[in-house]
């Protein structure tokens, strides 16, 4: 039997970085908040803490902070006639899992979108004309621009204590940093970081070809530093365990270091772990959210949340997953184009060059997670697209992000992989190479989507999500260009030996780590038949419940999604408490 | 090491893997051979617990053969997966050499190996490569894992490659010795536990 409880104010579905920002914003707004948040309790103290978090096997190979498959998964098919089989381990994209969420486990790279990126679809068709995107790329507009966003952008910078150099200083171009941003009304809270020796060297090779080499926006820290919060963080120890593991030093910006500590003891909030939202109790004739259903993974009880007002704040999949589940909204169907539910999928198309220096000394351990340098010359529309038959671009960067052991040894082609021949190019080359990546734009496709698989199911007897997604056209153009961009500046780099150049083709593998961006299925847009939210992030559906996350992004840009998703989630944070608070109602109507 | 002294490996799994490991890592200059690091006492470990047991692993039905774009699609755990393809490799060399893969000799093994690894070689009921593939990879874990799990003895593997290990505070480092050799004494986590 379902254990109904007290009423709330507001329910949250999922505790990463919107969940918590989200949280934050509306305990300040008066709001009595409760959390759900499926993973379990974690306190850097007591799970990131030295020595063990330095433990490569149990972290980052056997994925410990990561979502565990066995409870759930999803299910992939290239395309829509085909059927979907299980990702039964986890390999293209590591989905985090436990309070904080992909937040505790990120790289720490923090750029905002630009504000072409902001206007996709128009700017492309004012520049290149009408007919010029294909019918199947299914992109749009976000619903709202860069200048509106700016601020929030601006808001979650300072909440993580973005380390970086600006490049367009409220219009006034900087060299160093990245010219090709939008204008930004303030620099970044904290100097960039120390190059790491792989990134001078791709820095000097871009000079040298005319490009912008400028330091990754990162959330991990140059200086010890005091955010709006209260919380301090400390500069980073450059200790090349970011991705798959939390912070030992509170040095990287996750929910954790930077806005639960004021969270947890906000009176108003109540977190509640273990507890794996299952439904959204939905009143269609009354257009509203009335309450969420959860499963508390401890007892195994049914437990029903009402509340005022609901805010699925989790993960892309599962942001999708339960509006399917809730009956809320129509699912998007790629035959008619009709449907909005899980439309534009979308993921990174990266590509990536090795590169090796006999007589330099790379020190690949001595690294962090967000330290590179980059170039945005091929990114966006910061270049000529006439002729080349595709659209967007791609971040090129350079920069070792850890040398672990297990997982980070490059050699150079031609090596074997096992016996004395191994061992000797293992040895001589471990601390002499790095990769130049190729972060690429994925624009929407017509036949990539989410939808509920037919015949697998989740821990809790759930139908699993399933992807239909495969790399097209203009995905494969973009990687081999972009990627032959990465082997130029390769190439002028003078390596001893320059590894193969890997664009992204052939189709979509589960098996090698490509990103964790993972972006779509509730998309936002300016019309309810083509969007599942409108511009402040409110469903069009139910004007009590506000989706948020990389879940709105309509296709996925070439730079990392952090940035914006913060913006989002103060930006959604802010429409909620000065707006729909004073006068609950649709906050667009059309 | 005597059978009894395994959680999980039965003798001719062990000697079945002490054969592959140490083809894959032999001994010489640079590192003791993988089972003198403890590799196989490692593959034990890790396949009489949690990870051998299919733990993070999604095992529902039902079980079809996928592209290899789909990664792993047998319902096999990790250690029914090892008996089943170190018993589909021996009877594979047994038919193609006359002997187990441990009586081989090195140039036999390193010949079986190539074999495998281009794909020339196809097991009865069981996939060579995927095996062969898995194998690397349980090997190189137990060659670089922390020593905490039994593998990289003396942190063999770590001063192979010049990895420091813990702590891994490069703070100040980061800029003195920015393309500069760090030669430290490496360090694991059993040193300050």
């Amino acid at each position: 039997m379902t254990k109904r409880l007290k009423r709330a104010d507001a329910v949250i579905i999922g505790i990463g970085w919107s969940g918590s920002i989200l949280a934050r914003e509306l305990t300040k707004a008066g709001l009595k908040v409760v959390g759900l948040e499926r993973g379990k309790f974690r306190t850097p103290e007591a799970d990131f803490a030295l020595p063990h978090i330095r433990d490569e096997l149990k972290y980052a190979v056997r994925q410990e902070l990561i979502l565990d498959p066995s409870l759930e998964t999803l299910t992939l098919r290239h395309a829509p006639h085909e059927t979907a089989l299980p990702l039964r381990r986890f390999g293209a994209f590591m989905p985090g899992m436990g309070l904080g969420g992909a937040g505790t486990i990120w790289n720490g790279m923090t750029w905002r979108f630009t504000p072409w990126e902001h206007q996709l679809r128009s700017r492309i068709t004012e520049r290149y004309g009408k007919g010029a995107l294909a019918a199947e790329l299914t992109i749009s507009d976000w619903a709202m621009s860069y200048d509106e966003l700016e601020p929030y952008y601006d808001r979650f910078e300072k909440l993580c204590g973005t380390s970086g150099k600006a490049g367009n200083l409220q219009g006034r171009l900087i060299e160093g940093g990245n010219i090709f941003e939008g204008p930004r009304q303030s620099d970044y809270p904290n100097p960039p970081l120390p190059r790491s020796h792989g990134g001078a060297l791709f820095e000097a090779a871009a000079k040298s070809l005319g490009y912008h080499p400028y330091p990754t926006p990162s959330a991990n820290l140059s200086r010890e530093y005091r955010n709006p919060e209260g919380a301090v963080l400390n500069p980073t120890i450059f200790c090349g365990h970011c991705d798959r593991f939390g912070c030992a030093t509170n040095s990287k910006a996750s929910p954790h270091s930077t806005i639960l500590p004021s969270l947890l003891l906000e009176p108003l909030f109540e977190l509640r772990t273990d507890a794996w939202a299952t439904e959204i109790v939905y009143d269609k004739a009354a257009r509203k959210a009335t309450a969420v259903r959860y499963v508390d993974m401890v007892s195994g009880d049914e437990v029903e949340q009402p509340a005022d007002l609901v805010l699925l704040c989790a993960y892309p999949f599962s942001n999708t997953k339960l509006l399917l589940l809730s009956g809320i909204g129509t699912p998007y169907d790629p035959a008619t184009g009709q449907g909005t539910v899980g439309k534009n999928y979308c993921y990174q198309v990266t590509g990536n060059v090795p590169v090796f220096f006999e007589h330099e000394e790379i020190n690949p351990f001595m690294a962090t997670g967000a330290n590179a340098m980059n170039i945005d010359d091929f990114n966006g529309d910061n270049f000529d697209h006439e002729g080349l038959g595709f659209f967007g671009g791609a971040l090129i960067f350079a920069s070792p992000v850890h040398g672990r052991p297990i997982m980070g040894r490059l050699t150079p082609p031609g090596t074997p992989r096992w016996g004395r021949a191994w061992k000797e190019a293992t040895a001589k080359w471990y601390s002499h190479g790095f990769t130049i990546h190729a972060s690429g734009a994925n624009f929407a496709h017509r036949e990539n989507y989410l939808d509920l698989d037919p015949t697998y199911r989740d821990k809790l007897g759930r139908p699993l999500l399933r992807m239909t997604y495969n790399f097209h056209d203009n995905d494969v153009k973009l990687s081999a260009y972009t990627t032959g961009k990465a082997a130029e500046i390769a190439k002028a780099m003078q390596p001893t030996v320059m590894g193969t150049p890997q664009p992204r083709r052939g189709n979509f593998n589960v098996v090698p780590y490509q990103s964790t961006h993972n972006t779509g299925g509730t998309i936002m847009g300016a019309d309810p038949k083509s969007s599942v939210v409108n511009r402040y992030l409110q469903h069009w559906d139910a004007d009590n419940l506000f989706v948020v996350g990389a879940s709105n992004f309509p296709q996925n840009p070439g730079h990392p999604p952090t940035g914006a998703v913060g913006a989002l989630a103060y930006w959604a944070a802010d429409a909620i408490a000065t707006q729909y608070l004073k006068s609950p109602g649709p906050l667009v109507h059309t | 090491m005597a059978e009894a002294d395994y959680l999980t490996l039965s003798a001719a799994e062990a000697a079945f893997l002490k054969a592959a490991a140490d083809t894959i890592i032999p001994a010489d200059a640079l590192s003791p051979s993988a089972s003198e690091c403890g590799v196989i006492d490692f593959i034990d470990c890790e396949l009489a617990g949690p990870y051998g047991e299919g733990a993070r692993l999604y095992r529902d039905g039902p079980i079809m053969k996928g592209k290899p774009e789909h990664g792993y699609q047998l319902g096999l755990t990790p250690r029914e997966f090892f008996r089943q393809g170190i018993a589909a490799a021996d009877a594979w060399t047994e038919a193609r050499f006359g002997k187990s893969f441990a009586a081989l000799s090195e140039a036999e093994r390193q010949n079986a190996f190539i074999e495998i690894e281009s794909g020339k070689a196809a097991f009865d009921d069981f996939e060579a490569r995927e095996f062969f593939d898995a194998l690397l990879q349980i090997v190189m874990e137990g060659f670089f894992a922390d020593p905490y799990y039994g593998g990289n003895r003396d942190m063999a593997g770590w001063k192979m490659i010049g990895y420091p290990g813990l702590p891994a505070d490069y703070q100040h480092a980061m800029e003195h010795h920015r393309g500069k050799r760090i030669t430290l004494k490496p360090r694991s986590i059993g040193d300050y536990a």
